[in-house]
This record gives C-alpha cells, structure tokens and sequence, in this order.
C-alpha cells in the first residue's frame, strides 16, 4: 500500500511528460495522483498498529545490504499524511502557466519523492529520495520561478546537495559500523552502532547535523532559503517550506536521534543552543524584512528552530522521560502544524503575486476592503503560526516548550522571546498589507476565487482541527514509541 | 600455443586489418561499409570474450591474465566502442579516407585490450605503446584543422614524456627485482628507494592513460580539437584500460605503503584541479575533457585502497563502466549537434532538441551521482570502499568536489532547460542517434540491473 502510495504519483509524472494533456487535464492529473496517495496513506492509518507497520520489502542490491524497504511509524505516517494532502492542495492551486504540462509533470514527480523519503525504512532509498526532491525543486524553482530564478535554484541545488553527501558518507560509517553491512533503518534502531564515545561517532553526527541543517535549515545553513522562496511560484514555496524543509527535521530524528543516541545525547546542547539562535535570528530578520515572502520564509527559519529545540531536548537523556516525550510530540506537531500553517500562508502569498506581481509589503495597505476572503485566510493564518492558542502552531509549540523547560530551563525562557518577536511580526505584517488605506493602484486587486478559498479553507480547517482537538494526532504520533529507543541507549 | 586464449584479441586484430583492405577498395563513398565491418568485429568479440567468461589462469608464459578483471574489459571496450563507431560515418561523411578511421579504432581498442589483460611488465608496455600511437593518429584525424591536429600534437608529446617514463620506469623494477613477470613479481617486489622510484614511473605511465595529474594536459585538447567520435573513444576507452593495468600494479605490490598514498594524492589532486579547471568553462566539449580528469580522480580512489577492501575491485570496475557510458552519452550528444562547443548554443535547447538536451543532461547528473541513476551507485561504491579502508579525508575531498562539480554541469544544463530563446542547433542524425539511444539506454538499465552486475565483478585478481 506505501509502495502504491510512491509510485502512483511517479507514474502520473512519466504519464505526464509522454502524454500530450492540456493544462486542465494536467493538472487534475496531479491532483489526482495526490489524493490517491492520500487515500492509499489513510488506509495505512485505518489499519492501525504499533511500531513499523504495513512493511513491505524487496531487495535491490543483496550483497550490499540495500533492498526497496517501506514501513511507517505513527511519526512518518503523520509526516506522509501532511505532505499528500499539502501536494494535493498545491498541484489543484490555480495557476496560469507557460509549459503547464512540465510544471505538473514535476510536481507529480515531488509528491511521489517526498512521500517515498517519509515512507522508505532503507537509508540508501532515503537518500535517494533526499537528492531526488532536490532536482525536482531545482527544475520547479529554475524554470516557473521570477526574478533571479536560475540564481536562486542554482543555489539551493549547490548548497543542499552539499548537505546530502555529507549525510551520505555519515549512513555509509553507520552501515559499515554494523556487524554486517546493512541499511536497514529498523535494524540500525534496533542495535545502535557508533556507541561507544571517540571522534569518529562524534563526526559522523557532525555530518548528519550539518548536512539536515543544511535542509531543515538551522542557523547558519539557512542563507539559501530565502532566495529560493522568493522567487519560487507561489505553490513551489509551499511545498518548498511545506514539505522540504521537514525532510531534515525528520532525518534529524530518525537517523541521528534514533541510530546514534548516546553521540546525539553528548552534543544535545549544542544542538539546541543552535536551535534556540535559529528560533531568534529567524525571526528578527523576518521583522526586518520588507518582503512579503522574505518575512514569510524567516519565519520558517524561526519555526524549524522549535523543532531542532524539541528533537535537542527529546534526545538529551536529561530530565524527566515524560518532558522528552512532550519535546518529541511538540516537534513533531509542529513539522506538520509548520507544513499546513506555511503552506497557507505562500499559497496566500502566491495569489498576492498573481495579483499584484509585487512582495513590497509597503506597497500594500487596506487590502482588506477588497478582498475580504484573502484577509480572512491570512489573517488565520498568520495567528496560527504565531502560535494563538486554539490553533495548531500553538499545540506544537506548548509541548516544545514544557519538555525544554523540563530539562534546559534558561534556553527554554530565551526561546520564548521568540514567541514574542513572531507575533510582533505577523500583527505588523497583517496591518500593513490589508489594513489601513488602499493605494491607488490596488483598486482593481480581486479576491480569492472559489478555488483558491476551498483550498486554503481545507488547509486551515485542519489546523484550527488540530488546534482545538489535537487527541487524535497526539495519539498517531506516538512519541512514546521513539522515545524508549534512546532511553535503552542513554 | 593456446591461440584460443586470445580469440576475442585476435578477433579485433583481424578486423582492423580487414577494415584497411576493405577501405583500400572501397570507393569513398561507401565507406561508412567499414563501420558496418568494425562494429560486426567488435561484437563477435565480445560474444568470444562472453563465452570464455569463466576462466581464471594465466596464459602465453604467464604474460596474459584470463581473469575477471579481463574478462570485464574484453566486454566493456568492445562494447563502448562500437558506440564510439556508431558515431562516426556521418560526422566523417566529408572526410576524403575515413575508412582507416575504424581501422585505428580497432588497432587502438586492441592496445587497450592488451593493456587491461598484461600480466608481465613488457606486455604492459606493448599495450600501452600501441594504444598510444593510434590514439595520436585518431585525436588528429581532421588533418585540415588545426585544433585537432593541435590536440594530436599535445597528446603526442605527453605521451611520449610518458612512454618513456614507462619504459626507464620498467627497466628499473626488472633491474631490482629480477623479473618482469606478474606472477614472480607479486608480493616480491623490494622496497627500496630505486625500485619504488621505478614503479612510480610507471605508474606515471598509466596515469597518462588515464589522464591523471600531472600527464593529464592531454585530455581537455583532445576533448575539444579531436573529432568527435575519437574523442569519446580516447576519453573512455584508454581510461577503461589503464584503470585496470593499474589496479593490478598497485595490487602487486601490497607491502610497499608508498604507492597507495601516491595513488591517494595523484587521486586528490587530479579530481580538484580538473573541477576547478571546468567551473568558468565557456567551451562545452572542453568542459566535459575537464569533467572526465575529475571522473579520473574519482576512480584512483578505489586503486588507492586496492586489495585493502575486497569492495576496492568492484567498485573501481563499477564507477568505471557507469563513467564510460556516460561520457560516451555525453560526446554522442555532442556529436548529434554537429560538435557545438560554444556554451551559449546551448541555451533552449531542450525545446529545440529534447533528445539531446536530456541526454546530456542524464549523463552530467550521471557524473555528478544524482540517484538512481548508475553514476550515483558508481560513486557510492566508490566511498563504501574508500571508507571502509578508512581513507575518510579522500571521501571527504571527493565530496566537495562533488558539490563543486553541480555547479559548472549545472551551467550548462540551467540554462539549456530554463532559457526560453531557442536558437536551433544543427544536428546530425543517422547512426549517431543508435549509438545515442543506446548509451541512453543502457545508461538507465545499468540502475536496474546493478545487483546482478555487482555480483558479477571479480572480487580479486590473477595472479
């Protein structure tokens, strides 16, 4: 079923670039493949169970240890879920494209990869879906982006796949490091190598730290972000920040939290030092920016921050178990709070584009007048990622900071003031495009089409859903299930 | 004698004599005949060297290995070449006499054949010597334009430095150890100063074969001057060669800690310097000469822990496949458009010629490792082996000049996919779009059928 969920939208791809379909039909072919790998994912969810559940496998390579493994956990499966239903919404966003087939072809092709990165239970499949999301970004960037597009693409292809290598020689050591050479992430778990201390396991975590920064991004890693979301269309940023960016996070958690927990508990606190600087830098620089999608894009800095602080704190081996479990869950809440909030809000920034071809917040004002529907989306959205109790970002965030109080206290109180600069951010962000006086030029600015609002409704439903009645995410996750794991190593 | 040892040799051998007499009485127009003629010699080569996959002995006094290194090599430079010769009669359709062309080809492919299976130290030499000398009359086979006969002339005076470093370089080990024989030599090879400066001579020798610093200045004139099909050939199949002779040097001589560490060094300096050499590079064909020093680089990795990891074989065997392939794509490409070279004639080009534009494209992701595609399971046998044997700072160096590498494969591709200017590029067709389909071709399946292949490559060598 995980498989079906991974190839039907590879297969919409190579139907996509040899079958000549019109725009339309195109792009319900996309969507289609989306929601048929939603589906394919709330079966597996149906299914319930514990631990790694509807596991398949095939080998590839025997002699090498490298087969085609897939299995989901309650956390990939929440990750799986979100990021079908965020492609979903992305590839049915309207849009008016040159080479619209291309641009479908691509984004089927994503779905797929991204779907296939959260599902894989095989490190080197891992990997490949890690570089393969990277080229289908590249192309989506390079060629439908504005601006300095190619630049911007070109950049982020470099510099992430500089991060992708480094990973890729860190899951080489683990699997030589393995009494026989495997890469099976359900047997690397289950007898962690590297334990004991030395400078080797030290920089195998150092090139699993840089290389998901890199992606997630951390502080310093961020500075190809912004480009990127910049002058990426409007969906593309999306998924860009929906998706991509939770494929460190979770590599985070997944490869050196749970195949090398006694290194990671040595360097917890660097670690979350470094996540509480990206949870500040994050978001004074978005206060300082003047662009819509700048702002937006340091935000996500800001926001992976949380997550590094609550994965850091949830692999310490510090503190009570109960406030780690709390930690875990927060991070992983707010990697799916996170893809819906900021999808929402580059979907409403892409419709401002299509509008507007213009992110110069100050060139905005009063949009509320005219385009009610928009304000309304935005307005949502923007107080939900700054973390408005009885919404999602508030759910994630909460659970971060009660484990981080629980065990690193004074990082816990200086993240906060991250909280306090987001929210300055977004108000200031809201006043200045949609409210005060129009300017002249954007009286002819229309509202959001039904379309556009039917989408952006979904995605927001869900977060106040996970917001006012977070049970039954709390309880896909399961924390508790990737916790003992580094209770049995620390 | 047992002649039969040597059928796939000598099924080349006759060929090319044939191809000469064929082309002597042919009318020019009908050359492209002899193609047809190589192309046939090439693949009843292949299929003897199929059917004698087996063996493991050496033959004629000891001087030829039957073993699976050479039974890889008597499949691959056959097969490679003969895409190489698949490229050739429309790109040489205005030369007056190309029929010798093929002819070359083979006497070339012949010296490489010969190279891969030496197991004695004058072998060595007559197949590097024959292999040479044709390449030189091949990289200068425009004799009317001055950059190919430029590249020949270049090609020619390295490697005669080289050949000759080779020789004093053999003279020397014969002098101190007593033997030029494999079989003698393996394991007995003293360890002082004059027979280890021997060996690095030679080594020297094979590092111009395969266009490793500091005899590689060869490699990016040939790349650009030589025609296009012979610069597929003299940038793939020499290299296939010298990959294997080298291995089964360095292999010979386990106790003697010098050569893995120059190996090791030769390999970082040889993948830095050709990266830094393609990142500005405004001529394409130059550029992808560049890329293939680099590509070298990253093969001397698995010579540099040769017989230390028992994946060292294989993965040097692997990454070497995957890269002739894909270079043979890259210049078959190449070729399809009348040997552009300026990098602004790229640009649109996948609007204009998606053909070409995707094949290029594969095969520079290819170089680069992007997965699945084979270059990627190349390179990561490749580091499996380089960090098993703990060399880790030459995995690390292969790293950054893996990132450095995207970004000049990338000004190409970027714009050949982005630009919306179309500006339409000649193109050549005929047999060249074969040899293109099927290094495509076989370029994908080699992901698919990588575990049986893997499992295939010899995990040691004779003797």
């Amino acid at each position: 079923m995980l498989t079906l969920a991974v190839l039907v939208p590879l297969a919409a791809a190579l139907l996509l670039a040899l079958a000549p379909l019109g725009a339309a039909a195109a792009r319900w072919t996309a969507t289609g493949s989306a929601v048929l790998s939603l589906l394919a994912l709330v079966s597996v969810w149906a299914g319930g169970g514990e631990g790694f559940r509807a596991v398949t496998e095939v080998p590839w390579i025997p002699t090498l240890g490298i087969a085609w493994r897939v299995g989901v956990d309650g956390m990939s499966l929440a990750l799986a879920l979100m990021s079908a239903l965020l492609f979903a919404a992305s590839a049915a966003w309207p849009m008016q494209l040159e080479g619209a087939r291309a641009y479908y072809a691509w984004m089927a092709f994503l779905t797929g990869v991204s779907i296939g990165l959260f599902v894989t239970l095989d490190l080197i499949v891992f990997y490949v879906f890690f570089d393969l999301s990277l080229v289908g970004m590249y192309f989506l960037i390079g060629r439908w982006g504005h601006g300095e597009a190619q630049h911007a693409a070109l950049k982020f292809f470099v510099y992430t796949l500089a991060g992708s290598l480094l990973i890729l020689i860190g899951i080489i050591v683990l699997a030589l490091n393995m009494p026989e050479l495997t890469f099976d992430m359900r047997a690397i778990i289950d007898s962690p190598p590297l334990a004991a201390a030395g400078a080797l396991p030290g920089l195998v975590f150092l090139a699993f730290v840089i290389g998901f920064g890199i992606k997630t991004p951390v502080f310093p890693f961020h500075t190809w972000l912004p480009p990127a979301h910049v002058d990426a269309p409007g969906p593309a940023s999306a998924i860009l920040a929906g998706v991509l960016l939770k494929m460190g996070t979770y590599g985070l958690i997944r490869i050196p939290l749970q195949m090398m927990p006694e290194t990671f508990a040595r360097w917890a606190l660097p670690l979350a030092i470094l996540g509480v600087i990206s949870i500040l830098w994050g978001s004074i620089v978005a206060f300082a920016q003047e662009n819509l999608k700048r702002r937006i894009a340091y935000t996500s800095v800001n926001h992976m921050g949380y997550t590094v602080l609550g994965i850091a704190v949830a692999g310490s081996a510090l503190g009570s178990e109960t406030a780690r479990q709390l930690a875990l869950t927060g991070a992983v809440v707010e990697m799916v709070a996170h893809g819906l909030i900021t999808g929402a809000l580059f979907l409403i920034a892409g419709a401002i584009w299509a509008r507007a071809e213009d992110y110069h917040l100050p060139n905005f004002g009063g949009l509320a007048g005219t385009a009610p529907r928009l304000t309304g989306a935005a307005t949502l959205a923007a107080f939900a990622s700054l973390g408005l109790p009885g919404l999602a970002g508030f759910v994630a965030e909460l659970h971060i900071f009660l484990g981080a109080f629980g065990v690193y206290p004074w990082l816990a109180a200086i993240g906060l003031l991250g909280i306090l600069i987001t929210a300055a951010l977004f108000l200031r962000m809201l006043r200045q495009a949609f409210f005060g006086d129009l300017p002249y030029e954007r009286r002819g600015f229309t509202d959001l089409t039904t379309a556009e609002a039917a989408i952006l409704a979904l995605l927001l439903a869900l977060v106040v859903l996970i917001g006012i009645w977070p049970a039954w995410l709390l309880a896909l996750i399961d924390a508790a299930a990737v916790i003992p794991a580094i209770g049995a190593g620390g | 004698m047992p002649v039969g040892d040597l059928a796939p040799e000598l099924a080349v051998l006759l060929t090319a004599v044939a191809a000469l007499l064929l082309a002597m009485a042919l009318p020019q127009r009908r050359h492209g005949w002899c193609a047809a003629l190589a192309a046939a010699g090439l693949a009843v080569a292949m299929g003897i060297a199929w059917s004698q996959a087996g063996a493991a002995r050496l033959t004629f006094s000891g001087t030829f290995a039957l073993d699976g290194a050479t039974t890889w090599a008597r499949l691959a430079i056959p097969g490679l070449t003969i895409l190489c010769v698949g490229m050739s009669p429309r790109w040489f359709s205005t030369d007056r006499r190309h029929g010798e062309f093929y002819a070359m080809l083979l006497f070339s492919a012949l010296g490489a054949m010969a190279m891969a299976g030496a197991a004695d130290l004058m072998q060595l030499v007559m197949g590097i010597l024959l292999s040479s000398v044709t390449g030189y009359v091949l990289a200068a086979y425009h004799r009317d334009w001055e950059i190919s006969l430029e590249a020949g002339m270049k090609y020619f005076l390295v490697g005669a430095l080289a050949n000759a470093l080779l020789v004093i370089g053999v003279v020397l080990v014969m002098g101190m150890a007593g033997s030029t024989d494999y079989a003698t030599l393996a394991g007995a090879i003293p360890g002082d100063p004059l027979t280890v400066t021997g060996l690095a001579l030679i080594l020297m020798g094979l590092f111009f074969k395969l266009g490793a610093v500091p005899v590689h200045t060869w490699v990016p004139d040939v790349a650009e001057g030589a025609p296009v099909p012979a610069a597929a050939f003299l940038t793939v199949i020499p290299k296939l060669a010298g990959a294997v002779a080298l291995y089964r040097l360095v292999a010979l001589a386990p106790g003697i800690a010098a050569l893995p560490i120059l190996v090791a060094l030769v390999s970082a300096a040889t993948m830095t310097l050709g990266n830094l050499s393609a990142l500005w590079q405004e001529d394409v064909r130059r550029l992808i000469g560049w890329s293939s020093v680099s590509q070298t680089g990253y093969a001397l990795m698995a010579v540099a822990v040769a017989g230390a990891v028992p994946e060292a074989l294989p993965a040097l065997l692997a990454f070497m496949t995957v890269y002739g392939i894909a270079n043979i794509l890259a210049f078959a490409a190449v070729a399809q458009l009348r040997g552009l070279t300026d990098i602004e004639g790229y640009r649109g080009l996948i609007r204009s010629q998606p053909l070409a534009a995707i094949a290029l494209a594969l095969a520079f992701m290819s170089f680069v490792g992007i997965p699945p595609i084979a270059g990627f399971l190349g390179k990561f046998a490749l580091f499996l082996a380089t960090l098993e044997a703990g060399l880790a700072w030459l995995a690390v160096v292969a790293v950054a000049n893996t990132v450095l590498s995207l970004f000049y494969y990338l000004r190409v591709i970027g714009p050949a996919v982005f630009a919306a200017d179309t500006d339409p590029a000649a193109r050549l067709g005929g047999t060249v779009l074969g040899s293109l389909w099927a290094a495509l071709i076989v370029l994908l399946l080699t992901t698919v059928l990588w575990a049986a292949g893997w499992a295939a490559l010899p995990a040691g060598l004779l003797p």
